[in-house]
């Protein structure tokens, strides 16, 4: 029995003694008084806060969301989106307004920044010493120079070159007009009937889509191509064509009008100037980073991929789209993911020439209203935070996709 | 929603933690300056010369707390700030006078944790057009675009008063200054607009200054002054004190040239205002003499207004509404008694 009872609080001990020796045990105790203390930091910062601004006898909360505003902001995406109205909406719409036009600008420029950066880094390594030369100097030339400078620049440049809001503007077939204030066009009011219109866009789009995804299929089962791209830009043209005849033509164009001051406020379609230059400037500044990326990846590719698509008899073209950019892209996408991100952070620059993002508007104009840095703040970290997970996930998700297939 | 708040109570909470305690006088005191914060270069209110000095109708207000509590009207030291910035410098305790041409609102008073001590210059928002417009009154300008600063009070007056008058019109509102101006002079707005006295000194800016002319109308009331934290009564009164000590000066004439005759005045207001009488000063804080080195070191409101916006500077700006309220205008202090 004493012998049991000793070798009970052995074994009681040595477990004990196991514990500080098993590195799971140790590394869980540790974790906990990193949680904890992490948890203390935090309340004491929250606490602090709510008690100096106690001090200070400032408001807090998110009350002002429901608060209308007073003032004004020009024509925009957001503004449309939303019907923004001075003192009739709130600055909940302002904040929705700012995130519209951030989106709006952001997305205008990737797209335009992936192509002229996948263009840049293919002429990168071409063997034409004129197209080499250029997109070198090309991006040594503006990667260096800070954005901000750059988006000065393209603002100076596009007030500078277009005729003054009052002159006569430049047109383009009498349909679009350009003047220092931005680019002018018709706006389409749909009369009964537009939603059908409206409606064969879309459907003409999935036709095109759906002739592309059989196409494909089969030319993986038979070898026999179809041109998919034309039929589908046929089917996108003439679907929605026909419907806006047989429809009686149910959109009324609204065309901008010319006052004492140039054009009318509210009337036709509006891209304000500031809109333009930053896209350009976003564009043009990040298309040098992703042209490197796209080099990187084009190199990745070993030179026998090229070597055995000229011995199959491909063309140059066919040997790039089909053979090295899709095992190129493994390369490209991860990294060609920070600079997507990049991009929607930079776009917050925005407020320096006057464009309503939501840096701009909200934590712009409504702050100074409201006076709420903490609250304000807060919601502006969380959009960008959103906006760019939600870029992140598409992104990883599109990388899973083209991940090498191990079979 | 309460929850909301405390978490974005987090991201702001460096921001706020190291607020100032309540006896700014003492800290002052211990410090040996007065830090300012004024604006990033407004000709006139806050500007900086060639050799870094500070001067202007604003800068005043903090050169004559300075002399009040030092009697050295050098012992300050600046922070520009945006008009985003402001608040939060205040708030935060980074300055302890805020004298930037802010607008006093009773927002600003009542939900900012600020107190307003004074008005040292009488503004109101004012537009600029180019003179080949052929505009002479703001009620023509339907369908014109206008720019304007962020941060700022204005984008709300002039949309009230556009929708006051049923008048279409387009808002740009760019956030840093020279690009305001630069937008307006490239021609991509019609009109600028911002306080009047603004309007003055961002016209020197322009490429031709004479092409532009102000129109006549005052479309709100921007009554600018120096801003303390809410919860120093002490501070409070010696900020505000120290700006109206400045105005009995000019009222009692009183200035920088004859306040060393003026001790052996028999006036007693003017006893009383140079410490010869009384005991101003050491109720405040501060000492007797608080307000005669203010006046030797700063000068009166008048002087100060002459040195820096009047007739006779680059700004042009007449006494107007800020003139004494014996000479019609609305500057006027209570008496020290």
């Amino acid at each position: 029995m004493a012998d049991a009872t000793a070798d009970g609080a052995q074994q009681a001990r040595s477990s004990l003694a196991s514990m500080v020796y098993d590195p799971k045990a140790r590394g869980l105790f540790f974790q906990i008084v990193v949680f904890g203390l992490l948890l203390i930091g935090l309340y004491l910062i929250v606490n602090n806060t709510i008690e100096n601004l106690e001090l200070l006898n400032k408001k807090s909360g998110f009350g002002f969301l429901s608060q209308t505003t007073g003032f004004a902001i020009f024509d925009s995406l957001g503004t449309w989106a939303v019907d923004y109205t001075p003192g009739e909406s709130t600055y909940w719409d302002v904040f929705l307004v700012g995130a519209i036009n951030t989106i709006w600008v952001a997305a205008f420029s990737i797209v335009l920044a992936t192509v002229w950066g996948f263009v840049l880094g293919v002429m990168r390594l071409s063997k034409n010493v004129i197209l080499r030369w250029f997109s070198t100097v090309y991006i040594e030339v503006l990667r260096n120079i800070p954005l901000l400078l750059q988006i000065f620049f393209w603002i100076a440049v596009l007030t500078g070159i277009a005729p003054g809001k009052r002159d006569d503007p430049m047109s383009l077939f009498d349909i679009f007009y350009f003047d220092s204030s931005g680019i002018r066009g018709p706006y389409p009011i749909g009369e009964s009937g537009a939603g059908v219109f409206y409606a064969s866009i879309l459907i003409a789009f999935v036709i095109a889509w759906a002739i592309g995804k059989w196409a494909h299929k089969r030319q993986d089962a038979t070898g026999q191509q179809f041109p998919s791209f034309w039929v589908g830009l046929g089917v996108i043209i003439l679907l929605p064509a026909v419907v806006f005849f047989v429809m009686g033509q149910p959109i009324e164009l609204e065309w901008p009008d010319r006052g004492r001051f140039g054009f009318r406020p509210g009337l036709g379609s509006f891209i304000e100037v500031s809109f333009v230059a930053l896209w350009l400037s976003l564009s043009l500044y990040s298309a040098t980073f992703i042209a490197e990326i796209v080099r990187a990846g084009i190199l990745s590719v070993s030179h026998g991929q090229t070597e055995g698509a000229q011995a199959l008899g491909l063309s140059a073209g066919v040997t790039l789209n089909k053979v090295i950019i899709p095992q190129a892209m493994r390369v490209i996408i991860p990294p060609l993911t920070s600079q997507y991100l990049n991009i929607i952070k930079n776009s917050s620059l925005a407020a320096a020439i006057g464009f309503p993002d939501v840096v701009a508007t909200f934590s712009g104009t409504a702050l100074n209203q409201v006076g709420q840095e903490i609250e304000m703040i807060f919601m502006m970290m969380m959009v960008y935070l959103f906006f760019s997970i939600t870029t992140a996930i598409f992104m990883n998700w599109y990388n899973a996709r083209k991940r090498l297939v191990e079979r | 929603m309460k929850k909301l708040a405390f978490i974005g109570a987090l991201a702001g909470a460096g921001l706020i933690a190291g607020m100032a305690s309540a006896a700014t006088l003492d800290d002052v005191k211990a410090k040996g300056f007065v830090q300012c914060g004024v604006s990033q270069g407004l000709p006139g209110f806050s500007n900086q010369n060639d050799a870094g000095e500070w001067s202007g109708i604003d800068v005043a207000v903090c050169r004559a707390v300075a002399a009040a509590i030092f009697g050295d009207a050098q012992a300050t030291r600046f922070t520009p700030l945006s008009a985003k910035e402001r608040f939060t410098a205040l708030s935060s305790g980074e300055i302890d006078i805020l004298s930037r041409n802010t607008t006093w609102t009773m927002t600003r008073d009542t939900q900012l944790g600020l107190n307003f001590a004074g008005t040292n210059y009488y503004d109101g928002q004012g537009m600029m057009v180019p003179k080949a417009l052929g505009v002479t009154s703001a009620l023509e300008l339907s369908g014109a675009a206008i720019c304007t600063n962020t941060g700022t009070t204005t984008e709300l007056n002039i949309t009230d008063f556009f929708r006051a008058n049923n008048m279409d019109f387009s808002l740009i509102a760019i956030e840093n200054s020279d690009e305001v101006v630069r937008a307006y002079d490239s021609g991509r707005c019609d009109v600028f607009t911002t306080d009047r006295s603004g309007l003055a000194a961002e016209r020197l800016k322009l490429t031709a200054p004479d092409d532009h002319m102000v129109l006549p109308e005052i479309i709100s009331k921007e009554p600018l002054g120096p801003v303390v934290r809410q919860g120093d009564d002490q501070w409070f009164n010696i900020v505000r004190w120290s700006f109206f000590a400045m105005i009995n000066a000019e009222e009692l004439g009183v200035s920088s040239e004859n306040v060393d005759e003026m001790k052996s005045s028999d006036n007693p207001n003017i006893q009383r205002l140079v410490g010869v009488d009384g005991n101003f000063g050491t109720e405040m804080g501060l000492t007797n003499d608080w307000a005669y080195n203010i006046i030797k070191h700063v000068g009166n409101y008048g002087e100060v207004y002459e040195a820096t916006v009047g007739p006779n500077t680059p700004l042009k700006l007449e006494r107007g509404v800020n003139a004494l309220w014996s000479k019609g205008g609305l500057q006027y202090a209570p008496p020290i008694r």
